[in-house]
Order: C-alpha cells, then structure tokens, then sequence
C-alpha cells in the first residue's frame, strides 16, 4: 500500500515537474500551451477523436489527456490535490463535486458562463445543472448524463398479458410477481446487490428528502425512505429480483437475452451493449422505459459527469475554451456517437440521432423527472453505507426498521464533522 | 572515550536514516491517530481537531472493524499452517535423494514468489470464474457442483487463502530446504539402523532439528499473513459483502478511499498492537520446553 501511495505521488511529480517545465516552455514561446485534462474511464478515447479539431480552432494549444480508470479515479484527484499536482480540467463524477469543492480545490464558473455564447444555462436539464451548484455558485458544467431506468422484454411482457411498460410501482409489482415463474429460475428484475444506485433512484422517488437540516443528518428513518427500502427488499424475498452482485451475474446481456430476468434497472450505455450483444432476430424484443413511481412516472437519480476546472489551474482561459467547445450541441452529437454518453443540453437532444432513436427517448423523458442526490462532501460514503445495509436486509439479516435505523445511524456518524464545521461557523464548503 | 566517539561517528549516518525514515514516520502517524484528520482538514488545517482516542473508541464499536479483524484471523489462523505445511511438503520432496531435475522444481515452485500479484491475480479470476473457469469446469465434469468462488461470502476467503498460500509457499520452502540441508545425515543413519519408520524419522528428528527454522519462519509468516491486502485488492475489492475485507484493507479505505488519515491510523496502531501480542507470544511459547 505504501508502495502504491509512493507510486502516485512520484506520478504525481513528474506530472508536477511536466507542468513546471511547461510553464518554463510558455514563458519563452508565448504561442505554445499544453492544457492537462484527466478523464475517467471510457471518455478519454472518445475525447482524443474530438480533440484534434480543437487544437486546429486554437493553434499552439495543446492538449493532453490522462485516462484514470474509474476504480482509481476518486483517490487519485484527491492525491494530486494533497500532492498540488491537480490539472487544468478534469472530468467529475457530479457527486464528487460536493467533496472538491470542500477542499476548495475548483474555480468559480458563475462569471464565465454568464459571458458564454455557447454555454446556456436555461437549456441544460435543469436537475443535472444543479448538481454542480453549491451554496448558490456554479463549479462546474454538466457534460453528459446519466441516469437509471427500466430495461425490459416486450415480448416476454406481452406473454403475460401486458401491451405497455409499467406505470407506478404496483402495476410494475404485478408483472415482477407473474414473471417469476418458475421461482428461483426465472426472475422479474435484475438489481445487482453492489450497486446502490437502483435503491437510490426508488429513495429519490419519494417527498422526504434524504438528509434533513441542511445536511447536518441523516433522514432514513422517515417513511418515504422505508417505503422505497421495503419495496426494494420484498422484490428479493419473494424472489422476483435474484440475490446477485454484478460480479455473480458475469453475463447480464446475455442473461436479459435468455429471459432470466425480464427488467433491468441501469443506465444509458447499456443501450449500446445490448444493440451490440443480442443477436438481430432479438432487437425488436427489448426496449426502454421511464422508472415507473409510487404512483405514476417516477423519478430517478441526477447523474452523470461534469467538467470542471482547478483553480491551480494556470490556463483558466484555455481551459473553458476547451468546455465550451465540448459543449457545443455538434459535438455532443459526435460524442454521443462515437459513445453513447448522452448529451445534457435539451438542443443537444433535437439532433436526428438522438431524436429518432426510440431507445433513447426515455431517458429524454426520464432526464425531465430526475433528482440531485444531497450536495455534501460526505454523499458517496453515506450511500454506500446505504447499500451494504440494504443488500444485508435484502439478506433476511435485519428488518427494515433496523436496517432504516442502522443507515441513519451510519450516516449522522459521517456527518459528525460536517456538523460541527457547520455550527462553529468553519465552512463545509468555500 | 575516543573509541565511543568513534563508534558513534560511525552509526551516525544510519542512526539519521532509521530517525527520519522509520521513528519520524511512526510518531506522525501516532499524533495523526489522535485528531480527525480528514478531507476538511487537508482542505483547510483550522478544521483539524484534537480528539484523543475517539478514534481508537469508534472503531472499537464498529461492527466492520471486529468482522475485518476476524477475517484477517481467519486468514492467519487457516493460512498460515497450511502454508507452513505446504512448504514443508515441498522443501522435503525437494530435499528427497530420490527428486529428479531439482533445480528445475525448485525454480518452478519458487517463480510464484517472484512474479507479481496482480498479474497472477488476473489468471486466478479466470480460473475461478463462475461461469468460464477451469475450477468449476473440472468440478461439473467430475459431477460435483459448482462454486461461485469469489462470489459467495462463504467461498471467497477460502479462494484468497489458496491464493496466498501458493503465490507465498515457495519462499519458506527455501528457508526449509535450508533448515533440512543442515540436519546431520547420520542422525537417520543412525535411526534407520535402530529401525525408525519414516514417519518416525519425521516426528523425532526432522521437526525437533528444524524447530529453530520453524520457529522463524512461523513467526515471518503469521507477521506477513496479518498484513492481508493485495489479494482481496486485486481479487475481490473487499467483497462480496465485505466478506475479505482484512484489517488493512479497511484501513486503505479509510486512508486513501476517504482520506480519514486519523482513523486510518489508528486501524495501523491497533494492528499493530495485536500482531506484536500475538509473535511476543509465539516467541514465549517457542522458548518454553526449552532448557534454560
């Protein structure tokens, strides 16, 4: 381990020295700039193509891009920020920029998008931009989204008697219940127990927000979050939804093609996956569909990844350039070509590509009916804490009460710092 | 007194080196373990504060700290016999008269030590998949069901000890292979004329003449087992429901996942604590029945 941290911060040296001997190069040929931009996971390649006619727009600006994969990703923006070796842009899991922003680690927006002609606040899903407002200031700009919704069978729902998706938790119940036929071989839907983000979106469903006085607790005793966590678990005990990790299932594609379960609750770029892994005689079959709520169309959770800028940053200019050129309603267009990472601008979505692709057009429907998780520094431990308690609950091992307790619990013990920062007037965020 | 000068003179520059790369280290970290040192503190250092032992009392009290520790002794207590076994078993067959191509074998059994986790944890996630793995196809071919090795919380500690313990046996084996070279030929000369069976050749001259070699190597052993991280790193992420999350495993997450330096130091000093108890006490153990 030590080995490891030793490894990133000598990466984070040479980065540091890489950027010194630019600067050095800067000052003697004004013309030549190298701007550094981290991606996460998949974006990196699909950016390099869309690069080169930036670099052509803006001679003697280059640009460098570092791939991070997503395991890496959280504790590497954290070293670098430790090391003082963070890039000029980096792209952000949008709930990561609550954290970043407690370190006061990125640049103000607000100034540069007021004076944008491109970036256009008003056109952006409105519930997508707001995760990158803080306390009323804007760090970063949304550069795509990314939500869950309902992958499902439409043959297998129309042997059942059902010529439509499903509108609100019961009818959705009511197909789970006949399509787990035989039991324990054949299931309604697949939610992986290692992912939080199918129980988050039913919890995002309901009027109780999840924390309560401005962040400073938790909120999961309350009903609405019972409620979402009881559906969630009954689906498991009465076997409409196997007890599987993502990592058990191996296979989902193929799994979903074979009929093992009929509803899958993920995200856009399996769209792409499942064009690519059924076969022809299958791709009428399956479609797409809002996440059905309590009663009537639900919503589901604000995600997706935004660009942001440090405020180390020595080439802030550069830098929005470079977001305003990767905002731009073409290029998002190419993006979402090249892979399937959907725009966050509604002009963005007037594009042929996506307008006549009858998969894509839920999530256009869904992204109108989605929620921001809480904006503190501390969400993404609290909501993995949430999962591993609910996938235990899921187990049989505690009672909804108990596992809604024991959540709680865990989550105002990570929210003891934020709490006293915030009553002995330290800032929780700049 | 010019002779201690001298002496002094001369351990000076090791005396610097162990100061600020061992001692130095060591006390930073022991007042870390005493403030919450965190994101906000290394966002603004006013924010850090002084807490004591909260950190020690909190993780007394989380359940996920007493299920990582007994993992992790789960691992020590399943893992290291078998692997001493294992080398053992290995070192002997090497040390046979009988063994052929030796330095061959000692090679091929050694090269686990040397290769590297990561890219050998690679192949092991292949062998043990559910689905493609040559484990669970030998299994259903031979009629018995399969397994979802690193899947199921139950099978997936079992699966890292097997893991560690052949990517590890090799390098006792040459520590053993060592211990049996220097054991007097004459002693099983003299026990074979006597008429001492093999087994009996085992019990009352090959342990009793390895035990200081046993001794060592147990205690290396059981040190380097406690400190269980790469393999659930590489293999399992900690999972499947945390069920190979080792004391240092929580503490990497602690540390480097969420940056709760403090905490994260005190999950160091704890484990420290047991793993000095615990070879203090193998070493006493060691000592008894000897003569004084």
């Amino acid at each position: 381990m030590v080995k490891r941290f030793a490894r990133t911060l000598r990466v984070g040296l040479v980065l540091a020295l890489a950027g010194a001997g630019v600067a050095g190069c800067a000052k003697h040929d004004e013309g030549s700039r190298t701007l550094q931009l981290w991606t996460i996971g998949r974006e990196g390649e699909a950016v390099a193509k869309l690069l080169p006619e930036f670099e052509r727009e803006h001679p003697g600006l280059h640009v460098e891009v570092q791939q991070l994969p997503l395991t890496a990703a959280h504790q590497k923006l954290l070293t670098a920020y430790a090391g003082d070796s963070t890039p000029d842009i980096t792209q952000l899991g949008n709930t990561w920029v609550p954290e970043m922003v407690a370190l006061d680690a990125l640049e103000l927006l607000d100034a540069r998008v007021a004076g944008s002609k491109v970036v256009d606040p008003a056109d952006y899903f409105p519930a997508i931009w707001s995760t990158n407002v803080i306390d009323g200031k804007l760090y970063g700009v949304p550069w795509y989204v990314d939500t869950r919704l309902l992958f499902y069978r439409k043959d297998l729902l129309a042997k059942i008697g059902y010529d439509h998706p499903p509108r609100d938790w019961a009818e959705w119940r009511d197909m789970m219940a006949k399509l787990s036929t035989p039991p324990g071989k054949t299931y309604g839907v697949l939610l992986p127990t290692n992912e939080f983000e199918q129980l988050l979106a039913l919890a995002l469903q309901q009027d109780d927000p999840l924390l309560r006085d401005d962040g400073r607790y938790g909120n999961f005793r309350s009903p609405g979050f019972k409620k979402a966590l009881a559906y969630y678990v009954s689906l498991f005990k009465d076997q409409q939804a196997p007890m599987m990790t993502n990592v058990g299932i191996g296979n989902p594609w193929a799994a979903f093609g074979q009929g093992f379960f009929a509803f899958y609750l993920s995200g856009p770029w399996n769209i792409g996956e499942f064009r690519k892994r059924l076969p022809p005689e299958q791709q009428g079959d399956w479609a797409t569909t809002p996440l059905p709520g309590p009663d009537g169309p639900g919503a589901s959770n604000a995600g997706g990844s935004s660009l942001v800028i440090f405020r180390r940053s020595k080439h802030k200019d550069d830098a929005w350039a470079l977001i305003e050129f990767l905002s731009r309603p073409a290029i998002q267009e190419r993006f979402y070509q090249i892979l399937g990472d959907m725009p966050p601008r509604r002009s963005s979505w007037d594009v042929p590509a996506l307008k006549n692709d009858d998969k894509a057009a839920a999530f256009r429907d869904q992204l109108e009916r989605v929620k921001p998780t809480p904006p503190v520094a501390e969400w993404e431990r609290i909501v993995t804490e949430m999962q591993l308690v609910a996938a235990q609950a899921a187990h049989g091992d505690l009672t909804i009460d108990q596992a809604a307790d024991e959540i709680d619990r865990r989550a105002n013990r990570l929210l003891e710092k934020r709490r006293w920062m915030l009553d002995h007037g330290h800032k929780a965020s700049p | 007194m010019t002779t201690s000068r001298a002496a002094w003179l001369f351990i000076t520059p090791a005396l610097i080196v162990l100061g600020l790369f061992f001692l130095l280290p060591v006390v930073a970290a022991l007042v870390l373990s005493v403030t919450d040192y965190d994101l906000y503190a290394l966002a603004d250092i006013r924010n850090l504060r002084f807490v004591a032992l909260q950190n020690y009392w909190a993780l007394l009290q989380r359940p996920l700290f007493w299920s990582a520790l007994g993992h992790t002794l789960y691992f020590v207590v399943v893992g290291v016999p078998l692997s001493l076994m294992a080398s053992l078993g290995a070192a002997m067959l090497l040390n046979s008269p009988l063994a052929r191509f030796k330095p061959f074998f000692r090679t091929a059994l050694f090269a686990p030590v040397v290769t590297t986790v990561v890219a050998v944890a690679v192949i092991w996630r292949y062998l043990f998949n559910t689905k493609y793995g040559l484990v669970n196809y030998v299994f259903d071919s031979v009629g018995i069901p399969t397994v979802d090795w690193l899947g199921d919380p139950h099978w997936a500690m079992p699966t890292i000890i097997l893991f560690a313990i052949w990517k590890n046996f090799g390098y006792n084996m040459i520590i053993f292979m060592a211990g049996l070279q220097a054991i007097p030929g004459d002693l099983y000369e003299a026990a074979r004329i006597d008429g001492a069976s093999a087994m009996a050749q085992f019990r009352h001259i090959t342990l009793p003449m390895l035990k200081p070699t046993m001794v060592m190597v147990s205690i290396l052993t059981v040190s380097g087992y406690f400190q269980l991280f790469a393999e659930p790193y590489v293999m399992t992420e900690g999972g499947p429901l945390q069920s190979t999350t080792s004391v240092l495993y929580l503490m990497y997450e602690e540390g480097f996942k969420w940056w709760n330096l403090g905490s994260a130091s005190a999950v160091a000093f704890i484990l420290f604590v047991i793993m000095f108890v615990v070879t203090a006490a193998m070493l006493r153990l060691s000592k008894r029945g000897e003569p004084a």
